[in-house]
Order: C-alpha cells, then sequence, then structure tokens
C-alpha cells in the first residue's frame, strides 16, 4: 500500500473498465429531474388511491363512514376488508423470505398506528385525501403495548429475516470467573425509519389477467413472484419496473400492504391506480429499525484480552410478526474470546413489524459493542485501539474458519495515522480547542458480512462490435447503473461506451437483491459470467473459421480486449468483435449465465468487509451541545469496482452512524402508541451542516475466494463502527458515558 | 384535503373584507399553513392570498430612523439586506438560524410572526388539543413533551411558539402594523403573541380580519447593534427549532451596562421577554456574576410541564452566554452557521 500526493492509498488498477473513479451513468437524468421514478407515470385513465390509516394502535375498526367519502365530488370507490377483491394468498401468510405477514384489508382488526383500513380511489388525489378523512373511523380501542414494561416477551426462534437466535461458543461462566475485569452495560437503542427522500409508491395497471407495476424495488424476482401468488397469475403476467429508486436501505425490498392494496384497487376498478405514501404513512406498515435493550458482559483478562463476552438483546416486534432487530450477532465474527454468546428475546409491541433497515442488526448491535469495548478498554487501563489490537481475531471467533481475505489491521493503521489517533489521552475531558469546546476522540470498528445472491445476466455482442447487457437490478442511488455496467465491460473486453446495460426491469434475468451489501457481488458475477460465454461463443466461432487470422487459437485461446479477440500467443493477431459476427453472418451473440457463491468456498471461508473508523466530536461545556468535527474511516472490502461510488457509501454510511448517534429517534406516545416526530421536520436525520469533512481511506484487499471478481460489499459497513466511535468520543470529550441512543443535549448538561 | 375556496384580493380593503368570514385563513408563503392543510391541523373554508398585495414587500426606512418591515419580505430577503442587518444584526442572525435555506427564500415576515406551535399534539388530530378543539384537554401535559413550555404555560396548554425571528424583534421592542375594518391599530409585538391561561384556542390578539401588513423596529433598537446576539441551541445545525434560544442586545459604556435587552425562545406559547433580567443588568458592570444574576432572574418563574426540567437550566446558559457574546461585541462579519453556539467566539473555527 502506498499514498500519492493526494494522500490517497494508491488503488490497484484492473483492466481498462473496473477500477475506475467513473461518475455516474444516470448522474444528469437524476439533476435535472429527467429520471422517471415510479410515482413520475401517468398512464391514460389512472386513478389516484389513497389509503385511511389507523390512528389507534391495537382494537378493531367498527365503522367507517363509506357513505360520506362515496358522496364526496371526484371519489370512484372506497375499498374495505367488505368489498375489496379476493387475494389467492392470505396476506396473515408468509411468502418466502422477504414475504413477511402484512395488512391488506384482511379483516378489521388493528395492529399497529398507521395500518391500512381502508383506501379511497378517485380522480385526484385531492379528493382521495379528503374521501379518506371523510371515513371518520369508529374504534373499539384496547391498550396500546408500547414498551419493555408492558410488551410481551418471548423466547425468539428466528431473527431478522430467519435467522438462527443463538449463537455461542466456548464456556461463558468459566471465561467470566478467568477475568480479571469485568464490563457489564446496558444500551438503548430507538425505533429508527429508514425515510427514504421517494416515498413508497406504485401505479399499477391491469390488462385482463396481466399486472404491469411502477413501483421502487430492492428485489425485482422476489417481488414480482410474490405478486403473481397474491394475485393468482403466472409470474410471466407481472411486469415489475423499478429503474431509479430514491434510496431504499432495505424498506423496498421487503414486500408491504400499501402498494399490495394499490395493485389491487387498480384490479378492482379495471382502470390504472396510483398509490403513494404520505411521509407519515411510512411510518408504520414499510418497516422500520426495531428498537433494542442490549446486554453486554465483557471479561478480560489482566492483559487486556478477553475472556468472555456476552451480547444480549430484547428487540421489538409487532404483535404478529417476528422480526427481531439481530444486534446481538454483531458480536459474532469480529474479536477473538474463548467464549461468545450472542442471543436475543423479543418483545410484543403493537408497533408496524419492523424490517431491515441498513446494516440491520449490525448498526444496533456495533453500537452496543464498540461502546463496551470502549468502557473495557477504560477499564484495563488501555488505548482503545490498542484493546482492539489485542483481541484482534485471526480466524473467524466460534468456527476457527480462515477470513477469506482481513485487512482490519491495515484499516486500523492507517485510519489511525491519517486521524493522529497517536497522541490521545488515556483520560477523558482532557483536550479543549481554542475557543474552550471539550475535545474527544473515539473509535470504533467496523464489520458486514458478504453475502452472495444467486443472480442471471444475459449479455449480447452485437454485430456493430457493441453489447447490450441484462440484468434486473436495482439502483437505489449506489451507483449499480455504473458499476455493474464497468463489470460488464471489463468482462466483455470493451470500452464502457461501447455497452449498452439494461436493468431495473422483472422480465430481465434476476439480478438478486440490491440488499446485504450484496449487489455489486451477486449482478456482477452474472454479468461477468454471461459476457465471458458470449466471448466464448466469439472464440469458438473465430478460432474455428480458417478465415480468421484466429483459427487454430483454440489451444493456445484469446483474449478479449478492446473489442478484439487477440491470440493469447501472439498479439499481433486479432479480429474485431464486428468482423467475426459479420462473417459469422450472426447479427449477435448471445451468452446467457448465472451465479451463486460456490458452496466450498462459502464453507471453508469467514467472508466480511472490515474498517476502522475514527471521530472527533466538539462538545460545548456549558450548553451540551454536540458536534462531530472529523471523521476518519478506513475500510477493507476486496477488489473496489468503482471507488468514487464506494467512497460515496462509506460517506453515506458513515453519515448514517452521525446520525444514529447524535439524532435519530421516533418518539412514540407510551399512551397511545402514536409516533409524534412522524415527519422531516421533527424525526431528525442529519443534514449537511451536521456533517463535517470527512475521510474514506479505501484499504487494498485482495479476496481469492469471496467471489470471482473478488468483490466484497460497501453499502453497510460505513454505518458499523461509527456510531460507537462518536459515542466514545463523546465520553472521552465529557466524561460522560450514554448508554441511550441518540445522545441528547440533556444527557451531557 | 377538505375543499376550500381561493381569493386574491387586490387591495388592503378586499383583504380585510375576506379574511373577516369565518374559516378564512391569510396565506403568505404557505410554508406552514399549507402543511397544515395537508395533514389536517388547518381546515379553512377560504384562502385569502395576500401575495399579490401591492407596498407590502417593501424595507422601508422612515425619517425618525425606524424601519418598517412590509410582511411580505422574505426571511431571507431581509437578512440578506446589507443596512438592516448592520441596524439589527441579532434579528439578521434569528432569522439566518431558522429553517433551511429554501424555506427563508419563500416565508415571509408576516408568516414568520404567525406560525403556528411545533406540538405534536396540535397537529395529530386523533390527539386532545385545546389549542385546536377547545375543551377536549390536553394530551401533551403527560405525553412526550420534553421541548415543551418551561414558562407561561397552563395546565390547558404547555405548547411554545417556535419562531426564531420574534425573539429579538420582542426584545428590542418591535411593533405590529395591523389592518382592520375599523383602520389600522398598531400592537407591541410583545403583546401578539397569548399565554394560553384558560383560552390556548385564542393564540394571537389579532381581531377575525385582521391582517398584519408590517413589523417596525424603532430606531432605539439599532442602538445596541454593537452588542447583540441571538443564540439557538438546537439539536441539529440546520433546519431544527430551537430546544432554548436567547436574544441578548446590551449598551455598554465602560465596562457598565447601560440599557439591556433579553428575550428567550422556545420557552413559552410567547416569544419571553424577561423584563427583571433587563432591569436588573442595567447599571451593573458586563460581569458574569451580573449575567447569572440576570439568567436567575429571567427563569425564576419557570417550571417544568413534563420531561423538560433541563430546559430551565439549559434557558439559564444560555442567557449568560447571550449576554456574554453581547458584551464582547457583536461580530464584524456574519458568522458562518448564525446562532450556533459553536461559532459564538470570534475567531472561532466553524466546527460543523
Amino acid at each position: 500500500m502506498s499514498l500519492d500526493a493526494a494522500g490517497n492509498v494508491a488503488l490497484p488498477r484492473f483492466g481498462s473498465n473496473a477500477g475506475q473513479p467513473l461518475s455516474r451513468r444516470d448522474g444528469v437524468l437524476k439533476v435535472t429531474g429527467r429520471a422517471t421514478y415510479a410515482a413520475d407515470n401517468h398512464p391514460n385513465g389512472m386513478l389516484y388511491a389513497v389509503p385511511a390509516v389507523s390512528t389507534i394502535a391495537r382494537g378493531r375498526v367498527l365503522a367507517l363512514d363509506v357513505a360520506a367519502a362515496k358522496a364526496h365530488p371526484g371519489v370512484v370507490e372506497v375499498m374495505t376488508p367488505d368489498n375489496k377483491p379476493p387475494l389467492a394468498h392470505d396476506p396473515d401468510e408468509k411468502l418466502g423470505r422477504f414475504g413477511l405477514r402484512i395488512e391488506a384489508l384482511q379483516d378489521n382488526t388493528v395492529r399497529y398506528v398507521h395500518q391500512p383500513i381502508a383506501v379511497v380511489v378517485a380522480d385526484t388525489l385531492e379528493a382521495a385525501t379528503e374521501g379518506a378523512r371523510l371515513l371518520a373511523p369508529r374504534y373499539e380501542v384496547e391498550d396500546a403495548r408500547t414498551g419493555p414494561d408492558n410488551g410481551m416477551r418471548f423466547d425468539a426462534q428466528t431473527v431478522a429475516l430467519g435467522s438462527p437466535p443463538r449463537a455461542a461458543h466456548g464456556d461463558l461462566e468459566a471465561g467470566f470467573a478467568a477475568a480479571a475485569h469485568l464490563v457489564e452495560s446496558d444500551y438503548e437503542t430507538p425505533a429508527q425509519y429508514h425515510n427514504a427522500m421517494e416515498p413508497h409508491a406504485v401505479v399499477a395497471s391491469w390488462d385482463g389477467d396481466h399486472l404491469t407495476i411502477d413501483m421502487p424495488n430492492q428485489a425485482l424476482a422476489i417481488s414480482a413472484s410474490a405478486y403473481a401468488t397474491y394475485f393468482g397469475i403466472p409470474v410471466e403476467n407481472v411486469v415489475l419496473r423499478s429503474p431509479f429508486l430514491g434510496g431504499g436501505f432495505g424498506s423496498k425490498a421487503i414486500l408491504n400492504g400499501p402498494q399490495l392494496l394499490g395493485m389491487m384497487a387498480a384490479r378492482m376498478l379495471k382502470r390504472p391506480v396510483k398509490l403513494v405514501l404520505t411521509r407519515a404513512q411510512m411510518y408504520g406498515p414499510v418497516g422500520h429499525r426495531g428498537a433494542t435493550w442490549q446486554r453486554l458482559r465483557l471479561g478480560v483478562d489482566g492483559g487486556g484480552r478477553l475472556t468472555a463476552l456476552h451480547h444480549h438483546s430484547l428487540s421489538a416486534t409487532s404483535s404478529f410478526e417476528d422480526f427481531l432487530e439481530p444486534a446481538a450477532n454483531a458480536s459474532q465474527g469480529l474479536y477473538a474470546s474463548p467464549a461468545i454468546v450472542s442471543e436475543h428475546t423479543g418483545l410484543r409491541l403493537d408497533i408496524g413489524t419492523p424490517g431491515p433497515m441498513r446494516a440491520p442488526g449490525e448498526a444496533s448491535g456495533s453500537a452496543a459493542l464498540e461502546s463496551a469495548m470502549d468502557e473495557a478498554a477504560y477499564a484495563c487501563g488501555m488505548d482503545p485501539l490498542d484493546f482492539r489490537l489485542a483481541n484482534y481475531a485471526d480466524t473467524e471467533p466460534g468456527s476457527g474458519k480462515p477470513y477469506s481475505s482481513k485487512a482490519l489491521r491495515e484499516c486500523y493503521a492507517e485510519g489511525a495515522k491519517r486521524f493522529g489517533w497517536s497522541g490521545r489521552p488515556m483520560e477523558p475531558r482532557q483536550m479543549r480547542d481554542d475557543n474552550g469546546f471539550l475535545v474527544g476522540w473515539g473509535m470504533g470498528t467496523a464489520l458486514f458480512g458478504c453475502p452472495q445472491f444467486p443472480a442471471s445476466a444475459r449479455a449480447t455482442l452485437r454485430a456493430n462490435g457493441t453489447a447490450l447487457v441484462e440484468t434486473a437490478g436495482a439502483d437505489m442511488g449506489q451507483g449499480a447503473w455504473t458499476a455493474l455496467a464497468q463489470i460488464a465491460a471489463e468482462s466483455l473486453g470493451l470500452d464502457m461506451d461501447k455497452v449498452e446495460f439494461h436493468s431495473g426491469l422483472s422480465t430481465l434475468p434476476d439480478g438478486g437483491v440490491a440488499g446485504g451489501s450484496g449487489h455489486t457481488g451477486s449482478a456482477g458475477m452474472a454479468l461477468r459470467n454471461a459476457s465471458h460465454e458470449a466471448i466464448r461463443q466469439l472464440a469458438d466461432s473465430a478460432t474455428a473459421d480458417a478465415r480468421s487470422p484466429l483459427f487454430g487459437a483454440g489451444n493456445v485461446g484469446v483474449v478479449a480486449r478492446d473489442g478484439r479477440l487477440h491470440r493469447r500467443d501472439d498479439e499481433s493477431r486479432s479480429e474485431s468483435y464486428a468482423d467475426i459476427l459479420q462473417r459469422a453472418g450472426r447479427a449477435d451473440m448471445v451468452g446467457k449465465a448465472d451465479a451463486a457463491r460456490d458452496p466450498e468456498d462459502a464453507k471453508r471461508h469467514a467472508m466480511y468487509s472490515h474498517g476502522a473508523v475514527f471521530a472527533e466530536v466538539k462538545v460545548d461545556p456549558d450548553l451540551g451541545q454536540v458536534r462531530v468535527s472529523r471523521m476518519v474511516g478506513a475500510f477493507a472490502a476486496g477488489r473496489i469496482i468503482n471507488p468514487k461510488l464506494v467512497r460515496s457509501q462509506y460517506f453515506g454510511g458513515m453519515i448514517w452512524g452521525a446520525s444514529f448517534a447524535l439524532l435519530e429517534e421516533a418518539v412514540t406516545d407510551r399512551r397511545t402508541g402514536r409516533i409524534m416526530n412522524a415527519d422531516l421536520a421533527e424525526y431528525h436525520v442529519a443534514v449537511n451542516a451536521d456533517i463535517p469533512e470527512m475521510e474514506a481511506i479505501l484499504i487494498p484487499e485482495e479476496d481469492p475466494h469471496v467471489n470471482a471478481l473478488g468483490v466484497k460489499g460497501v453499502g453497510e459497513v460505513g454505518i458499523t463502527g461509527t456510531v460507537g466511535a462518536i459515542a466514545n468520543a463523546v465520553w472521552h470529550a465529557t466524561g460522560r458515558r450514554v448508554r441511550r441512543f441518540p445522545i441528547r443535549i440533556e444527557d451531557l448538561i | 384535503m377538505k375543499r376550500f375556496d381561493y381569493v386574491r384580493p387586490s387591495s388592503i380593503a378586499e383583504a380585510v373584507s375576506a379574511a373577516a368570514l369565518p374559516g378564512s385563513a391569510i396565506l403568505g408563503a404557505g410554508t406552514n399553513l399549507l402543511d397544515m392543510m395537508k395533514i389536517g391541523s388547518a381546515q379553512p373554508e377560504r384562502l385569502v392570498d395576500i401575495t399579490r398585495l401591492p407596498g407590502l414587500d417593501g424595507i422601508d426606512w422612515l425619517p425618525d430612523g425606524s424601519v418598517e418591515i412590509g410582511a411580505l419580505v422574505r426571511n431571507a430577503d431581509l437578512a440578506y439586506d446589507e443596512r438592516f442587518a448592520r441596524r439589527f444584526p441579532s434579528v439578521a442572525e434569528a432569522l439566518l438560524s431558522g429553517a433551511s435555506p429554501q424555506l427563508r427564500n419563500a416565508a415571509t415576515a408576516g408568516g414568520n410572526v404567525m406560525q403556528h406551535t411545533r406540538c405534536a399534539y396540535f397537529h395529530d388530530l386523533s390527539s386532545a388539543c385545546n389549542r385546536r378543539s377547545p375543551g377536549s384537554g390536553c394530551d401533551a401535559l403527560n405525553g412526550e413533551n420534553r421541548l415543551h413550555a418551561v414558562l407561561g404555560w397552563s395546565e390547558h396548554c404547555i405548547a411554545t411558539h417556535p419562531s426564531d425571528f420574534c425573539v429579538p424583534l420582542v426584545a428590542l421592542d418591535a411593533v405590529v402594523e395591523i389592518e382592520g375594518h375599523k383602520g389600522r391599530r398598531e400592537l407591541a409585538l410583545e403583546a401578539l403573541h397569548l399565554l394560553p391561561g384558560n383560552t390556548p384556542e385564542v393564540e394571537s390578539a389579532l381581531m377575525p380580519g385582521e391582517l398584519i401588513v408590517a413589523l417596525r423596529l424603532p430606531a432605539e433598537a439599532a442602538d445596541f447593534a454593537s452588542h447583540t446576539r441571538y443564540l439557538k441551541l438546537r439539536e441539529r445545525t440546520s433546519y431544527a427549532f430551537a430546544v432554548v434560544s436567547a436574544a441578548a442586545a446590551l449598551v455598554v459604556d465602560a465596562g457598565v451596562v447601560q440599557s439591556a435587552r433579553l428575550a428567550l425562545g422556545g420557552v413559552a406559547a410567547k416569544p419571553w421577554r424577561a423584563r427583571r433580567a433587563e432591569d436588573a443588568l442595567t447599571g451593573k458592570p458586563a460581569s458574569p456574576e451580573a449575567f447569572a444574576e440576570a439568567a436567575r432572574l429571567a427563569l425564576a418563574d419557570a417550571k417544568p410541564s413534563g420531561h423538560n426540567a433541563f430546559k430551565i437550566e439549559l434557558a439559564r446558559r444560555i442567557v449568560v452566554r447571550a449576554l456574554t457574546e453581547a458584551a464582547t461585541g457583536t461580530p464584524e462579519r456574519t458568522i458562518p452557521l448564525p446562532g450556533s453556539v459553536f461559532t459564538t467566539q470570534a475567531g472561532s473555527n466553524h466546527v460543523a
């Protein structure tokens, strides 16, 4: 690794396309307003649907004034449990991995605030909105269960989307018995909401039994298949278009009630229907990061090495589903300890079902773990970074598997160097700036797994020397339109401007899920394999054709570069793709391929992206106001396809971490279960002015096992580590250890 | 949303007539009213759009040195008017600490004064709220109220007034110029917003149909130009309402306070003028002890209305800070983040 003059870590250059910091291909469309989002579609004859949502958390709808709503000018229909069209799948049953139980007007029970209880369809949005208001529901209200004191605890059978609720190795009690120091702390993280800029929306059109839907979606194939099941139609009859998403963060991967209701209304009325949630309506039926109450117990020996690590999370979920924030799992896979137990208890509340939200489990769990590690380091009299190095895991704790790659030491070293960590005083409240503000430094380790979802792709080489590559991927702002095209271009030996990329459409080959930080690796591998298949066909044609300069090169092989195939042993002998296709009399050659992780690789190796985040905060000593003044993150995530996009992902993650640490919280009225800040004025996410100059360092890392591209994931790892780093910096500045997030002014005065 | 009439009067007289009809609401930029109509916490029968009325968008300097701010002057235009900002720097600072640049470009001076409380229970139609629906109760009282009032509240209402702009205006004796059926009248801005008492639904002293046409700052308000600040404590650095705020203005001669003005924001249903504190400061050295005593007096009657006792101590501290900063002197240049406690001291580094 080396630094260039600008201070950037020099990156290895991979080929002619991948590895380059290209700008987003869709960037100009977006900044000029020409990118078409779902709600921008207006098919002829379209009606507007507005869900009427419950204002109680638990009970039953006794009456709706449907007549009043229908009498309002412009209202076409009111869809209620009494007249809704039938579904072929019960919404109270799960539907595949991403299909949680949802509310689609199956009955008159109310299970959380903002649950849809009717849908009003009208000629205009305004009429539908007023119609929904006129329904004036009457309820039978039951007491809302809103917190640990009145919620129902249960033994978790699964966490997240079906993962095991407990992971354990070693003898915990023996570890604690051997410890010189015991650190035991409770941490709380609140309910948080994705708040993607683009609300959940759908424009649904039916033509007989054919359904066309425009909707922002992170999992096109899975969703199209689920909607086919709901409506009892073949999946081929469903066309889901999702070219652009205005943010997703997990909330657009999971099925939800309101979008399904839009499709039901369109079917019922035999006209296209648009349904767009309001900001407030997104606080309920479309998932959130569930609240956690976590307890961390760390045993540490006299040398500062962990003897035991116990992480328990009480995780909130709804009364009818089991998505539990897998927070305690953040303690698996990171620090070496002879005994690690991660376990979860469920807490049933009258809330909308939580779901995956950017780094689900890892974000909340890392906030607690990294805080606890900081407390343990101080208890041992060790520098927080030295303490983490003392507990560095060279193989995965528990499983003993080698990591497929792990440049975390380099992340620590480079991040600490760039931040200037070495001068940090051990004791808190030691640093002030020229203006008298308290200054504190904190750090945290970032960790995120590397899933690879099965995916397919098609690559078509065309007679004019260009290519079309296709996969049903999803670009929610992370840059898939660009990075995936770079992978395809490199795999085809073509320049980017010769490659047309089609994506965001469910009828294309399945691009997998844009989630779990796995999209580039998953869809990228499919594109690579499809591209290689097209090149193989091209090579077969050329090397078997006596008229080609490549004739007979079959044994030595050819290299695809710059739109030409070259003999591997004599690069002066080459032929353009166009010439090969034309002589073969072919309009095109089409490569199709699937991709999935080699199960043997998955069995043999532990696969994670890593990083180290260093944060500086300043705190007004009298007024308790905290601002993050510097952040440096160093991350190792395998091969980097597009450093510009990747840096943006790291920045986005770290910004999210700052927001988590200091701002974000859905404030629930404990008496009613209503969220009292369900809008962007009062639910605070960080604004530009909250965010300091940041640095994201890309640590080179080669990973021969994660996939053939060597690509790990970058979308979520940046949040992990950051929340704890900031909380630790606040402690270092003030001497106050705040264990409830977000850290507030009143915690510090 | 509910159907409504939209009228666009061509004169102030027409506007007053239309606004006097039951169910009318006056529309300026709509940055508050239209949001409320969308969520249902305002359901007017009639919008009276005054944005085309002539003569309400000027900043007029009168012969006696006072300045008249038309009701339709945009927040940003006023804050960036150099002459205005030099004479009344804490007012400019307050304006620039409010909302977001986009909102400040749209929002009007009159609208800022007339904006409604941010109390979530006021805006949530399912909650009891005496301010919105007299006699229904106050769900904020035992609810989520960490940011609610600590001064001047009653058991009927604990809401706060959210304006930044109004805080230095009240400190500087701003006057509201009002047109109504009976002609023009004037009112001290301090008397415009009403404490809840038994009638929280009566939010202001305006009579039906009355229209704010201008705000006026007296010439003497500029006497404080060299020693005045507005400081705002907020949880995020922009686009956030004050947890607490303070406007302080001093005339200091040889280290002795000749004249003092102090008002607090985010603590009550109105911008809170602290006259006892002002009186106590007058004639005293501009010292930490005097500022602490002023803070004590300013909050002497404060009591928590819920989970917000911390705001009382915070308010004391921001009073001390604002007075200290005012005594140090108004910065020559507008600071990067107006109102931020992180840019209160000369030469301080902007950390956010």
